[in-house]
């Protein structure tokens, strides 16, 4: 369970090592790395551009749309709060004006009437403290209220002169006489004797305040109203007290609707104001909100849109980043794979043709060469038995070598044509063991001789083969009569056999031999390749070890380095198909 | 040496040649009468069998391959009408198949070109021996 595991993860890891260290990106496989540069860039340009501007749009748009939203919320309860504001004068100035008109001037005098009057306003209309009626020469000649103001002379103060000249008047909030805040309307009008009087007003302040109090919506607004100097007229709470300098933004331009304009350095504490010059009147109404609680909800969108965004990026890109590289590490491995076994085969159709060559080259030469045997035996018999053929020892001598070298040329044809011979495999069942000590028995002689020193290690518990017992011999045979070619006196020689995968069996005879160079590696199942042709060696043993093998549908391969020793493993099934040849042989 | 040259009954010892390579076949005919056998020479599976039905021969060195009759086609007749007959094959490109089916024919023996004259002699000798 465990291994099972442990198999598993250890998959997984080289799949995620592959992909962030991907094989053909170690391998420089400059084809694939183009490749995936391409795509992956691609991929995330299509994909990834496209959101980013969709992104910055939404988030633009929705910023706009949203400040938008609340300028116009801003614009609408100035306005309507200005119209309140406004009518909340110009009520109190059409009733003072109509009281002036309908009263008589010496009736107003008495100022029991002018109480009654008062009293009638207030009923009538609320937010008056008091009354008073002021001649031409600025007078107080009666007076309703809670103050005791008869008799004062107005005659220096502007308001005064300024409600002569225009008429009517709404004035600034000022200490005046009383030494409270308060704001006055005046009415100019004529008594009966044709002079001027003034009736004049003081406003209730508190229901003014109260007006604007019932605007504000939340803590974070805030409305008042300030004169055109920037005096703070009434309660602002944290912009002002009242008859001081607004703080924290600039006194607005004028202008003839409601505006809205954005003050405050710092973002954090930006404010959005909304302001309406008051007609007929010294007042700027202000409305002023902190941006960041208007801006509460674009906050919350923006929070979201820009996690929504930062998700699919990376969700995108990983995607993006993820197939294409799984695709084409596929690609690679495919490629590298078939590249494998199209070297295979070309060098199993190499050998083959090599070997119809072959064979067919001992075809020919074998008849030629049988004429020469039997005629250089002939010459030497007549040497031998005629008597008018003396002698010759020299001439003896020289067939001699002739018929040797015939014999070594037909040693060469025999098993050029066994190269090629494509013969049954005929199958039984037995322990590669036994088959491997056989072929020790024949050598066990020069062993001994040589000093050689022979390691077998083959377990027991392997699997009987299924195979052709002579091929197998002859295979083990060639590999172990080269290692012993290859060793020198006292060397070693180890043949090791073990299951591999697929329920093969690999066996390895490893020598500490001479080793064979990188170039020579190449070419050594090539018939007549031999470093040993001086001493006999045909170049055909590895060549026939490699047809057999491949006949019985195994695999052969070969390690070497040189000084060090060769390492030839051959890995066979443990079950062979019979296989009969139907192809006709040459005769 | 004269012992080598006869047979039991003092005779010597007659063999037929089939081979198509003149060359080749006249010097081993030549070669083998300085053994002291006597040789009769065919280049082809026809002529042989008639020497055969003349009675004249019953040792036959055997070639596989020639032109007109194949030499396993060869032994075959010969095994069929004179299965006494002792049959040599001689060949240049015989294997393990081929050696199987000349057995399985009733050959005397399987040999490789080039040949080995003192193991050819022996063996005709030996064939001799057995059929008489």
């Amino acid at each position: 369970m465990s291994n099972r595991f442990r198999t598993v993860a250890t998959a997984l890891k080289s799949r995620l090592t592959a992909l962030y260290r991907p094989p053909f990106w170690v391998d420089r496989a400059r084809r694939y790395c183009y490749i995936w540069v391409v795509s992956v860039s691609l991929l995330a340009v299509v994909s990834l551009v496209p959101l980013t501007l969709m992104v910055l749009y939404v988030y633009d748009s929705s910023q706009k749309a949203i400040t938008e939203e609340n300028v116009l919320r801003i614009l609408r309860i100035t306005s309507n709060t200005r119209r309140t504001v406004t009518s909340f004068f110009e009520q109190r100035l059409k009733a003072l004006r109509f009281t002036a008109q309908v009263e008589n001037y010496s009736l107003l005098r008495q100022s029991g009437h002018l109480a009654e009057v008062l009293k009638n306003l207030k009923y009538g209309f609320g937010g008056i403290v008091d009354l008073g009626l002021i001649d031409a020469s600025g007078i107080q000649v009666a007076y309703a209220g809670p103050f005791e103001l008869e008799g004062k002379d107005y005659s220096g103060q502007g308001w005064f002169k300024r409600t002569l000249e225009q008429g009517a008047y709404v004035s600034d909030i000022f200490l005046g006489f009383r030494g409270v805040p308060h704001m006055i309307v005046a009415v100019r009008s004529t008594n009966e004797q044709g002079g001027d009087f003034v009736l004049r007003a003081t406003l209730d302040m508190e229901s003014l305040s109260e007006i604007l109090h019932s605007l504000e919506l939340s803590e974070h607004s805030v409305s008042f109203i300030i004169n055109t100097d920037g005096i703070v007229q009434t309660p602002s709470r944290r912009y002002g007290e009242p008859l001081e300098k607004v703080c924290c933004m600039p006194v607005p331009e004028y202008s003839e609707h409601s505006q809205v304009f954005e003050t405050g350095s710092e973002e954090a504490r930006r404010l959005m104001v909304g302001y309406a010059y008051i007609a007929n009147s010294p007042f700027i109404l202000l409305l002023v909100k902190e941006k960041a609680e208007i801006m509460q909800n674009w906050y919350e969108l923006r929070k979201n849109l820009i996690t929504f965004f930062l998700g699919s990026f990376i969700v995108i890109f990983l995607v993006f980043y993820v197939i294409p590289t799984y695709i084409i590490q596929s690609l690679y491995e495919a490629e590298q794979t078939s590249a494998k076994s199209i070297h295979r085969l070309e060098e199993t159709a190499r050998l083959a043709s090599l070997g119809r060559l072959a064979a067919g080259v001992a075809h020919e030469i074998n008849n030629p060469l049988a004429i020469i045997n039997e005629k250089a035996g002939l010459i030497k018999d007549l040497i031998t038995f005629k008597a008018e053929c003396k002698h010759d020892e020299r001439l003896e001598g020289l067939i001699d070598s002739v018929l040797a070298s015939v014999e070594r040329c037909g040693a060469v044809t025999k098993q050029l044509l066994g190269f090629a011979r494509h013969t049954e495999v005929s199958v039984t069942e037995f322990p590669i063991a036994k088959i491997i000590k056989d072929v020790l028995s024949f050598l066990e002689k020069e062993a001994s001789y040589r000093n050689i020193t022979l390691k077998l290690d083959i377990p027991e518990d392997l699997p009987p083969m299924v195979s052709d017992r002579g091929k197998l011999q002859q295979i083990f045979l060639n590999l172990i009569n080269n290692a012993f070619q290859a060793v020198n006196d006292g060397g070693r020689i180890e043949i090791a056999a073990k299951p591999a995968e697929n329920g093969r069996i690999g066996v390895s005879v490893s020598d500490n031999g001479c080793g064979i160079s990188e170039e020579n590696l190449q070419k050594i199942f090539d018939p007549f390749f031999s470093t040993k042709k001086g001493s006999g060696g045909t170049g055909l043993g590895l060549s026939i070890t490699y047809g057999l093998v491949q006949r019985l549908g195994g695999d052969i391969s070969v390690e070497s380095e040189l000084g060090r020793g060769t390492r030839f493993t051959v890995t066979l099934p443990t079950a062979t198909e019979e296989v009969r040849d139907e192809g006709p042989t040459c005769g | 040496m004269s012992s080598q040259k006869q047979g039991y009954e003092g005779k010597p010892i007659r063999v037929l040649l089939v081979d198509d390579e003149r060359q080749f076949v006249e010097a081993l005919a030549e070669r083998l009468q300085l053994r002291g056998f006597e040789t009769l020479v065919a280049h082809d599976g026809p002529p042989a069998l008639d020497l055969l039905e003349q009675d004249l021969v019953r040792l036959v060195v055997l070639d596989l391959r020639m032109p007109d009759m194949d030499g396993l086609e060869v032994l075959r007749r010969i095994k069929e009408r004179w299965p006494e007959t002792r049959v040599i094959i001689a060949t240049g490109h015989g294997d393990e198949e081929e050696r199987r089916k000349c057995m399985s024919l009733g050959a005397f023996a399987f040999l490789s070109k080039p040949l080995d004259i003192k193991e050819l002699s022996g063996l005709l000798r030996e064939a001799w021996s057995a059929s008489s």
